[in-house]
């Protein structure tokens, strides 16, 4: 039995992946020497050497390119890209080149790649070290979305996004770094797709992902225990593939349902959710769907600023607690 | 009789002229199908600019790989893309490269090594250095090419991908194909350097590199030189070879910005075919060889062209093809 941080997760399944298959190449900034700037990648330069895992520069165009150009012809590399903020900086490559090759050349190319990046909020960094983007990978045909909320499932996406044929971009979120769990066995397959029904319930449900599935589990446990509510909490883990078999079922045992999201509002993912639940299930809602979000604005910096912005465990208790009440 | 034992020799000058024929008279013939509105959509031709990909096709192995922008006709056939794969893609139907799924700016063809032609200008060098560095990985000894034009060299993209194709010293050559305007604009107007690419270069520790991009001969000797470079382990180059387009930026493009007795004095004085056909002559090749191939070429367009129009139009299943790997576009269960 080991006790795993979810940062020690990120390069325990890295390493796990590049011990199975050299095909497997890994690089970014500052991941080889410095262990990368969160210590997710510490020992995998000193394990793997210099020619699999590769310090880069400042340069997160070369970066995604070297990784798409390696992953055309066979290699499979996993790519940092040290905040998602910096995705913008990059976006062309994933946007248009990455996820559109496959289609434009009918199939001739395939892309097996991970692009892991840190994102989200919680440690104060201001707009431009603190979004949550994963919103902006939903929206573009092409890309698979994947964001683990505690170090086993770090391990268990980490795994099958690496063996998976399709670019997949993996949103680690930065708060959950320090998180610990008990880890027995590390060899992890969580196939893309498949969400986590975190707590069961039928007065209403969460549908959640990242740091608010762990926010909205506590918020449930609180729920459950001060007022007797029973809310399920499905963490989906990965956005695209979507879950909708278990958001459905999940969905038809209360008709209650909230969305818990660390993105600002307009066009967050549980706007599509939310758009295929009315579709769907219409006639199993007892209310309107609540989505409880980031305001729509950029992410402000000092604590008190921060921590009243995203969605917090009181608020996502007191909107439930409310939204009952009203019923 | 002796001339023809120069350092490029007769049999490496019919493949050169067969490039030439092959990448001049197939541009050629998709402006006429535009004419006949049997090409839709927009087109980049490369008339006037086919020795630099021409030399290129020539010195390349089967193994190794090319990047394209979009103006990327050439450079495809130029790796041997069957003409109907090329005509056929940009006319939109199941016999084109891709099925018509990419078009004229994107041409691939995987199996003769053209990794792509990519239309956001920049994009496809740090890309290229991927195939690069998988080949260096891998200790394959095949080297990529990469093909770009002027404009290029003031997007961050060509800067980044230099830096690391440098810096991991991987087997690369990347080819500015400088026709002197950056679309719409000259390209001295808009750059802080004489020479957009070569000036460059010593930035990323690279040769000064600057050629003759419509003397065949010439883009033979330094093609030869930089792909022996890379594939001993030696590096990348970044080669800027001085070129004019015959025809406007794009199909939409009259090209009046450009002052007509520069434009005529290019076709007129410096087009690569009329030079290298007058090259062979010199070295003594028998014209009726150089004209026998020219009507060989133009016959086997001909029927390349009717392979195209009799080509069936591409099913409907393709618009929902081949977003995954799995041959799908779903994104939920």
């Amino acid at each position: 039995m080991a006790q795993l941080t979810y940062r020690n997760a990120v390069s325990l399944s890295i390493a796990q992946c590049m011990r199975k298959d050299d095909k497997v190449l890994f690089l970014g900034e500052d991941i080889g020497d410095a262990g990368g700037v969160f210590k997710a990648t510490v020992g995998l330069l000193k394990e793997f050497g210099p020619t699999r895992v590769k310090d880069t520069p400042i340069s997160e165009q070369a970066i995604l390119g070297a990784a798409m150009g390696a992953s055309m012809v066979g290699l499979k590399p996993i790519a940092e890209i040290m905040f998602s903020d910096f995705l913008a900086v990059c976006w062309d490559i994933v946007a248009n080149e990455i996820a559109k090759t496959r289609y434009m050349s009918n199939g001739q190319i395939t892309l097996p790649l991970v692009i892991r990046t840190a994102n989200g909020a919680g440690s104060k960094f201001g707009a431009q070290h603190s979004q949550s983007l994963e919103n902006w990978s939903m929206a573009v045909p092409g890309l698979k979305v994947v964001a683990p909320s505690n170090p086993s499932d770090v391990i268990g996406l980490m795994t099958a996004a690496v063996a998976d044929p399709d670019p997949v971009i993996f949103y680690e979120h930065k708060s959950l770094y320090p998180m610990k769990e008990e880890i027995e066995n590390t060899d992890l397959f969580i196939n893309l797709g498949e969400a986590n029904i975190m707590l069961q319930g039928n007065d209403a449900c969460i549908i959640s992902l990242g740091l608010m599935a762990q926010r909205s589990k506590e918020a449930a446990l609180i729920l459950k225990e001060k007022y007797n509510i029973a809310v399920s909490v499905v963490d989906l883990r990965t956005l695209v593939p979507l879950d909708l078999q278990t958001i459905i079922r999940e969905v038809k045992k209360s008709g209650l349902v909230f969305t818990v999201e660390e993105n600002p509002r307009l066009c967050g993912w549980g706007a599509e959710v939310s758009s295929i639940i009315v579709e769907k299930l219409f006639h199993n809602l007892k209310g309107p769907i609540i989505r409880i979000t980031t305001p729509h604005i950029p992410l402000p910096s000092a604590d008190i600023l921060e921590d009243n912005t995203i969605p917090t465990v009181q608020r996502i208790v007191d909107t439930i607690l409310d939204t009952i009440k009203k019923g | 009789m002796e001339k023809l034992n120069d350092d490029v020799g007769e049999s490496i000058r019919l493949e050169l002229w067969k490039q030439l024929l092959t990448l001049r008279l197939v541009e050629k013939k998709a402006y006429d199908l535009f004419l006949q509105n049997l090409i839709k959509g927009t087109s980049h031709l490369a008339l006037g600019q086919e020795a630099i990909g021409g030399a290129f096709g020539v010195v390349l192995e089967k193994k190794d790989y090319t990047f394209c922008t979009y103006r990327g006709h050439a450079h495809t056939l130029s790796r041997g893309a069957s003409i109907e794969g090329v005509l056929g893609e940009l006319m939109g139907r199941e016999c084109g490269l891709m099925s018509g799924k990419g078009g004229s700016m994107h041409l691939t063809d995987v199996k003769n090594g053209v990794m792509g032609s990519y239309a956001i200008v920049g994009a496809h060098l740090p890309i290229a250095n991927g195939t690069a560095w998988a080949s260096q990985y891998n200790n394959t000894g095949a080297v990529t090419t990469c093909f770009f034009g002027d404009g290029t060299t003031n997007i961050g993209a060509f800067h980044e991908a230099l830096n690391l194709a440098k810096i991991w010293k991987l087997p690369i050559v990347f080819v500015c194909e400088n026709n002197l305007y950056m679309e719409y604009t000259p390209i001295g107007d808009v750059t802080a350097v004489e020479h957009p690419a070569a000036d460059r270069a010593s930035s990323y520790g690279m040769e000064k590199i600057i050629v003759d991009g419509n003397d065949a001969d010439e883009m033979y000797r330094v093609a030869k030189r930089t792909v022996e470079k890379a594939r001993k382990g030696e590096g990348p180059s970044l080669i800027e070879a001085k070129t004019y387009r015959h025809s406007g930026h794009s199909r939409a493009d009259p090209a009046k910005y450009r002052p007509k007795e520069e434009a005529e004095d290019w076709i007129n004085n410096k087009d690569p075919i009329k030079i290298y056909r007058q090259r062979m002559l010199d070295f003594g090749i028998n014209e009726t060889i150089i004209t026998s191939m020219e009507n060989d070429m133009k016959e086997k367009i001909e029927q390349a062209t009717e392979v195209c129009k009799k080509s069936s139009i591409p099913s409907l299943d393709l618009i929902h093809k081949d977003v995954w790997a799995n041959g799908g576009s779903e994104w939920h269960n």
